[in-house]
């Protein structure tokens, strides 16, 4: 008779090798995972707790039943929301705001950083660069204060406009101009910040690359063109997609701060719909409904966005 | 090299153009300044640019550093930063640590957990049904603890962490130390600089947050100083309350004086951060870039 001597431990199935080898982890590690559990604790309570809750989306939820004692009522909330008269106008609103901005606001600070990049002067570049990140660390009330009492009918931007000969007016009571202050004080405040990493991306270029080309005659503008602006396409391009992926998503607290009801019609975006509507007239599932449909909607054109930029050139985000 | 003309003229666009966008950069604070040390009475008057202060009053100024109700928005939101930023430190650093070890087994799983929560999240009603199903309606706990961490700090954080020699730790463990007098002896003290910048990160954020207060809070004792100044600045409530609650003056001065005591909390509001900033320019730039690097 010929027997198998098996040495050691005898698993039976790779389930009870996987316990044995997680029971020595534990016996390792457990110092890490009692660290580790607040941080779970809350990523679990803050963050999965309301996933769960997205549910309330497709009952009529009631806060004495709960989430589960409130009766299914399936696509009720998401079919209101598309039928009702503000889908269009949310839907368009975030568009063109999201649109503007990217076309505006995403070239600015490579712009900025390219333009300044070009200085040679050591102080000034230094001065200007510290001054343009100041913005981005005001609050949305301090900006948002800023720009309501400089448009006031005797404000400030008032004043200039009569200065050339305009009338004035209550700039942010007329909705011809809210996309445009919008915009332009977002660019004012993100310019600087922004252009942060298009610098880090520049100082990385080897220098060699400048030195070579220099030699082969090339002047400043066609140093950057084919030399500094290559560098740092793939950052370009990977700010692009995220830039895209959040083509939904116009976040709401400054459009709440300046946005009133003469200017809802071009003001209000999704998330400011979800908040007036499902937080200030207490809609509860309506307002998880929308919110939902903003999330997924936001996911999809990320994943759209990268695979497009997967396809087009070598850099995406995963 | 001498340059040649087009090289010139592109130098003076390009010192222009960049010298004209610190100018707007900077003018609107500029403005605000001088019009919270200003005479109320010409600011009323007064059209266009404000190039210099008219005059040197600092009567709003006075009268904002004696109003009992901005005064405890001001402590409102010390609490909050000193408070929410320990917790916020605590927390991204008991992450980051254990995101930064090597052998373990779960470490995995936690990373995508987190990850997820970077794409996708449950939304503004389901977090506002949670927050106040744990009871923290009118409690400052709710300005603290649902945003105690943000995941990309923790990742920027692990990055940092992950950086620190291996040797440091091995030899620490070789003396019997455990993860904890690891972590808060070697690796921490040795961080100090990125600690810092999150500092710097998370106070700023808690400093200029106002719509956690504005959806939880309905105490006007708990309303830290930005909630407080939203009505000022945009709900033309309290200024002439302000006023009156503190001087007395006729009809006429109440309007003016409202006016400048906007500009003056607006730079009370801001110049903290302002003078800070600077500073630690290099370390949040730094931070960028570790960030932008995590791929």
């Amino acid at each position: 008779m010929s027997r198998t001597v098996v040495p050691g431990i005898v698993h039976k199935n790779s389930l009870s090798a996987f316990v044995n080898k997680a029971g020595k982890d534990f016996k390792k590690n457990w110092v890490l995972y009692l660290m580790i559990l607040p941080v779970v604790a809350y990523y679990i309570i803050f963050h999965y707790w309301p996933m769960y809750g997205i549910q309330i989306g497709f009952k009529d939820f009631n806060i004495a039943k709960g989430y589960m004692g409130s009766p299914w009522v399936g696509l009720k909330y998401f079919q209101q929301f598309f039928e009702s008269f503000y889908f269009g106008r949310v839907l368009r609103n975030t568009l063109m705001i999201s649109i503007y901005e990217l076309i505006f606001g995403f070239p600015a600070p490579i712009l900025f950083a390219l333009l300044l990049n070009e200085v040679k002067n050591r102080r000034f570049k230094k001065y200007v660069q510290t001054i343009s990140y100041m913005p981005h660390f005001i609050s949305a009330v301090v900006i948002c204060g800023i720009i309501l009492n400089f448009c006031v009918s005797d404000g400030l931007i008032n004043d200039v406009i009569a200065l050339f000969g305009g009338e004035r007016s209550s700039l942010l009571q007329d909705m011809k101009n809210f996309r445009t202050i919008f915009i332009a004080s977002g660019i004012w405040q993100n310019l600087g910040f922004n252009s942060i990493i298009y610098f880090s991306a520049i100082s990385t270029v080897d220098q060699e690359l400048y030195q070579a080309a220099i030699m082969d005659g090339a002047n400043r503008f066609r140093q950057v063109w084919h030399i500094t602006l290559p560098s740092i396409k793939p950052t370009i391009v990977i700010l692009l997609i995220l830039s895209i992926g959040s083509l939904l998503s116009v976040g709401f607290e400054k459009i709440i701060l300046l946005y009133n009801p003469a200017t809802y019609e071009v003001a209000d975006v999704i998330s400011s719909h979800v908040y007036r509507m499902g937080l200030q007239k207490l809609n509860w599932s309506y307002g998880a409904a929308v919110g939902l449909f903003n999330s997924v909607a936001n996911l999809i054109l990320l994943i759209l966005a990268n695979r497009i930029s997967r396809k087009v050139s070598e850099v995406s985000l995963w | 090299m001498k340059k040649s003309i087009p090289e010139i003229i592109f130098d003076i666009f390009n010192y222009s153009i960049l010298l004209f966008w610190a100018v707007i950069t900077i003018y609107p604070i500029l403005y605000v300044l001088f019009s919270s040390i200003s005479d109320a009475g010409r600011l009323m008057s007064h059209r266009g640019l404000l190039l210099y202060p008219l005059g040197v009053h600092l009567d709003a100024y006075k009268i904002v550093f004696q109003n009992p109700m901005i005064l405890r928005g001001y402590m409102n939101t010390a609490i909050i930063v000193f408070g929410g930023t320990a917790l916020n430190l605590f927390m991204t650093s008991l992450g980051a640590y254990f995101l930064s070890r090597k052998d373990v087994l779960w470490k995995n799983v936690v990373m995508v957990m987190i990850v997820i929560t970077m794409y996708f999240g449950g939304g503004l009603i389901p977090h506002y049904l949670v927050v106040t199903g744990l009871g923290m309606r009118n409690s400052l706990l709710a300005l603290i603890i649902p945003g105690a961490i943000s995941a990309y700090s923790m990742i920027v954080m692990r990055t940092s962490f992950q950086s620190i020699p291996a040797s440091m730790e091995e030899s620490a463990l070789l003396d019997g130390a455990n993860n904890f007098s690891i972590l808060f002896r070697i690796v921490l003290p040795l961080s100090k600089a990125m600690l810092a910048v999150m500092a710097l990160w998370y106070g700023v954020g808690h400093w200029n947050s106002w719509f956690g207060a504005a959806i939880y809070l309905t105490k006007r004792e708990l309303y830290p100083i930005q909630l407080i100044m939203r009505e000022i600045l945009m709900q033309n409530v309290d200024s002439q309350e302000i006023y009156k609650m503190t001087a007395g003056g006729g009809q006429d001065d109440d309007a003016q004086i409202a006016e400048t005591i906007k500009y003056a909390m607006i730079i009370i509001a801001t110049a903290p951060i302002l003078c800070a900033y600077p500073y630690l320019q290099k370390h949040f730039v730094k931070g960028v870039m570790i960030g932008s690097l995590k791929g």
